[in-house]
């Protein structure tokens, strides 16, 4: 079989190529419709679970400083090594909703305010004790202690307590939020042993795998669980293991020549290359991640809206995601949201790249001279790229645009978040009241484009209490509209999370929570036969 | 050996100690002056003040430099480094492992290089300026001259990728058959002595060829004895001191400055390990690779100079 048609008959299992058009492509290749047909029936049955074998994926992400303590995870490989012996109560699915995990069920008071999750039986940790009510409730108390360093403290902010009742676990919250229960999907709230309060780096967990091998930033290796309660569903290679592959090079050689089924972060730039690779599949998903260009309202020029308007008009999108994400990725309208988030409304006007507007609000802004932008190659990939496209754009508006490029080393402690106008990206988060609590909150520890609007603050509080879907959506429509046209947040494109198998990876879901199928492809995904 | 050269040896190691020392101290200067908080780029960019704030008053960060300095000479005198401010292992036990791998890869490169170099120093000598002595010559250059990640991705592309004979992933694990460890270094094995051959092989040359010019070597001429003889008995012994330098100093380039190499080939050495840490601001485990570093570098040295002072009879037997 022609590897084209190889990989043309993989995308229709994949359900990323309908049937009518593989025959057509078929056709093209000088195939006949009967013998395309068979193919086709091959492909797809090929794609039930086998069980067996080892399943190796290299990533990018990973050092040495790495650590098993869920507390600490803040790169790709400890995270995504994480999903696979951890799990969490809930778990977010690709369509955006909410699946029972180690919770079966949940619901709340009606003023959103007390919730209560019914925590699943016959659930074993890899030491082999029973996952109790217990385990949960010291789970959060770990992370939501004050001295603790866990990177889901501010997720736990909100809590005021946590108490086992029965075979539930019950969280009374300080103020009301419809959202709790897509909080503790949060990675770092893996459910452990006594809440991993003995031992934070154990990595005892309930996942599919238990840890076998972890030697951060080398590789980390996970053997089946044989009493893993779910394993139907996931956990169907023998062995799991992830190498940490940080050069991009290396990672691409390293699948080309069978040494990985699969690795994430393929630069947009040679994706194209990638793809002429006989047996290589491309696993592109649009996510809720984000490159921003952040300007402070706070901080003069910036704090006159005519002032950030003008650079909101001067950024011509299209451009940027042709030319820095190479196609994989959309459009950004300057709010954070888009629709991978539950909640969006779709008919938010976009913004164009206008120069005409962009000088004439510069012009009404009463500001001369030229605006100094800080970037760096560790802002977003291709950020130093953007800012000199960006630099051209507004520059036909009759704005110019100072490009200082800034070290990777101490970006985020120097620059980001303390200079008036700087680039930077967001990974997303699960809802869009996360998003907007974490960064544009008034008090948001991270509101860094120091937006402060009461009437925002006040909807979003609002919002996160009221359990009507609709009048939800609508206030979030209205947030996003605030901070479209107020907000300090250029937000030029949303990126796809681009990842690649070889041909013997089955069972890959996009799933645009996060990279590497939501984090969960090591689990999810198979080795075919 | 004589009194007047174990005194001289005495001394080199003495001014070796000495210079450690020295070197510590800027290294324990440096690391404070760097820029960024360590808090800070433990916790990155989701790092929020209160966070921060617990985790500088648990790291000591608001001590006094110099007690923090004193501590540190401390605890590596008894053998301790400390622990790593990021994981929190323990820095002496996880470093041994990295070392252990870079020393064994640095060995294999040295095995490989070192008498390749000699070899082919010896050889171009004895073809001097013919068309066996300017391919050498030639080769050498150029294969010095492209940078290792190029060589590098060559190899990965031509032996790993199409040719399928060595991994390019070059992981190595403990436990893992000498068999298997020794093909997943191949490659690079091979880069590596690609980068440091024309250099020790040079100078290999250019000394033996200095030597060469010498009245000795002219007397072995009348002598009767054939090229190769002379090259052998009389040229190389006299030419040892300059080679065993140029040796010596890349054999410490093997060691320290490999971080490229191991980038490429996903090998887990000190250099990566230092560069996640540097990237971490992971202080204690900086300043351990540091004068590690600083350790091999200054010992190879003595080396040189000791293998220098006993080679020469001038110095063995001093007026």
């Amino acid at each position: 079989m022609s590897n084209e048609l190889d990989y043309l008959s993989r995308r229709v299992a994949l359900g990323k190529l309908s049937r009518r058009d593989f025959l057509g492509r078929a056709a093209a290749l000088g195939v006949t419709t009967v013998f395309a047909n068979s193919l086709l029936t091959s492909a797809a049955l090929a794609e039930g679970p086998v069980k067996g074998g080892t399943l190796k994926a290299g990533m990018q992400g990973g050092a040495s400083t790495d650590s098993l303590d869920p507390a600490t995870w803040q790169s790709q490989v400890p995270y995504k090594f994480g999903r696979q012996w951890g799990e969490q109560l809930v778990e977010i699915q690709p369509d955006g909703t909410l699946q029972p995990k180690l919770a079966e069920e949940w619901g709340s008071s009606d003023d959103a305010k007390v919730w209560t999750f019914k925590i699943r039986k016959g659930v074993q940790f890899h030491d082999g004790k029973d996952m109790t009510p217990d385990d949960v409730v010291a789970t959060m108390e770990r992370h939501s202690d004050a001295n603790s360093k866990s990177g889901a403290l501010g997720v736990m902010g909100g809590i005021s307590n946590v108490k086992k009742d029965g075979d539930t676990v019950v969280f009374t919250l300080k103020e009301a939020n419809a959202d709790l229960p897509f909080l503790m999907d949060d990675y770092h709230l893996m459910i452990q042993p006594n809440g991993g309060k003995d031992k934070p780096t154990a990595g005892i967990g309930t996942g599919p795998y238990k840890v076998v091998t972890d030697e951060p930033g080398v590789r980390h290796i996970g053997a089946k669980f044989e009493n893993y309660w779910n394993g139907d569903k996931r956990g169907h290679a023998e062995q799991i293991e992830i190498i940490v592959i940080n050069d991009a090079t290396a990672r691409t050689s390293a699948l080309q020549s069978g040494q990985v089924h699969m690795i994430n972060r393929v630069e947009p730039k040679i994706v194209d290359l990638v793809k002429r690779v006989p047996g290589v599949t491309i696993q592109n998903v649009a996510g809720k991640g984000h490159y921003v260009f952040i300007a402070h309202c706070n901080t003069a020029p910036f704090n006159n809206n005519d002032l950030r308007l003008a650079l909101k008009y001067a950024m011509n999108r299209e451009d940027m995601v042709q030319k820095i994400l190479r196609g994989y990725g959309s459009v950004g309208n300057d709010f954070p949201i888009n629709k991978a988030y539950p909640l969006f409304s779709d008919d938010i006007e976009q913004r164009a790249y206008d120069p005409d507007k962009a000088a004439f609000h510069f012009k009404k802004s009463g500001h001369d001279g030229p605006i100094l932008l800080r970037t760096s190659d560790v802002a977003f990939p291709g950020a130093v790229d953007a800012a000199q496209l960006y630099q051209q754009s507004a520059a036909k508006a009759g704005i110019t645009i100072e490009v200082k490029r800034e070290p990777g080393d101490g970006y985020w402690s120097e620059v980001w978040n303390k200079q008036p106008f700087s680039e930077s990206y967001w990974g997303g988060r699960p809802t869009q009241d996360q998003m907007y609590s974490t960064a544009y909150l008034s008090t948001a520890d991270w509101n860094d484009t120091r937006f402060f609007n009461e009437k925002f603050d006040k909807m979003l509080i609002t919002a996160r209490g009221e359990l009507d879907e609709a009048k939800r959506k609508s206030m979030y429509r209205d947030m996003s509209v605030i901070v479209r046209d107020e907000g300090g947040v250029i937000v030029p494109m949303f990126n796809d999370f681009i990842d690649a198998t070889s041909a013997k990876v089955g069972g890959w879901v996009p799933d645009g929570n996060q990279e590497m199928s939501g984090g969960y492809a090591l689990s999810r995904c198979w080795l075919n036969a | 050996m004589s009194t007047p050269v174990l005194k001289l040896v005495a001394q080199r190691i003495a001014m070796g100690i000495l210079l450690l020392l020295a070197v510590s101290v800027l290294i324990f200067a440096g690391t404070q002056i760097l820029p960024g908080d360590v808090a800070q780029s433990i916790l990155g960019q989701s790092a929020t003040p209160q966070a921060l704030e617990n985790l500088r008053r648990d790291m000591g960060l608001n001590d006094p430099a110099y007690i923090r300095y004193l501590h540190w000479l401390g605890g590596i005198l008894t053998g301790d480094l400390g622990t790593a401010l990021s994981s929190g292992q323990d820095i002496a036990s996880s470093l041994k492992g990295r070392l252990w791998n870079t020393l064994f890869l640095a060995f294999w490169a040295a095995i490989v290089s070192i008498p390749l170099a000699i070899g082919l120093g010896l050889l171009a000598v004895r073809y001097r300026n013919g068309f066996v002595d300017k391919l050498i010559s030639g080769l050498g250059l150029a294969s010095t001259s492209l940078p290792e990640f190029f060589t590098g991705y060559l190899l990965i592309y031509f032996v790993a990728v199409r040719l399928q004979w060595f991994p390019s992933v070059s992981t190595v694990y403990e436990g893992m058959p000498l068999g298997e460890r020794l093909s997943a270094i191949a490659l690079p094995v091979t880069v590596l002595t690609l980068v440091v051959l024309a250099h020790m092989m040079r100078m290999t040359r250019a000394a033996i060829l200095n030597v060469m010019q010498s009245a000795y070597v002219e007397t072995a001429e009348l002598k009767g004895l054939s090229p190769l003889q002379i090259i052998t008995r009389h040229a190389f012994p006299n030419a040892i001191a300059p080679i065993v330098n140029v040796v010596m100093l890349n054999l410490a380039f093997l060691v320290v400055g490999v971080v490229v190499v191991e980038v490429i080939f996903v090998y887990p050495g000190m250099g990566q390990y230092l560069v996640d840490h540097v990237a971490k601001r992971d202080v204690p485990v900086v300043q351990a690779c540091g004068l590690i570093f600083a350790a091999v570098y200054v010992s190879l040295n003595i080396i040189a100079d000791i293998v220098a002072i006993v080679s020469n009879p001038r110095l063995r037997h001093p007026k």
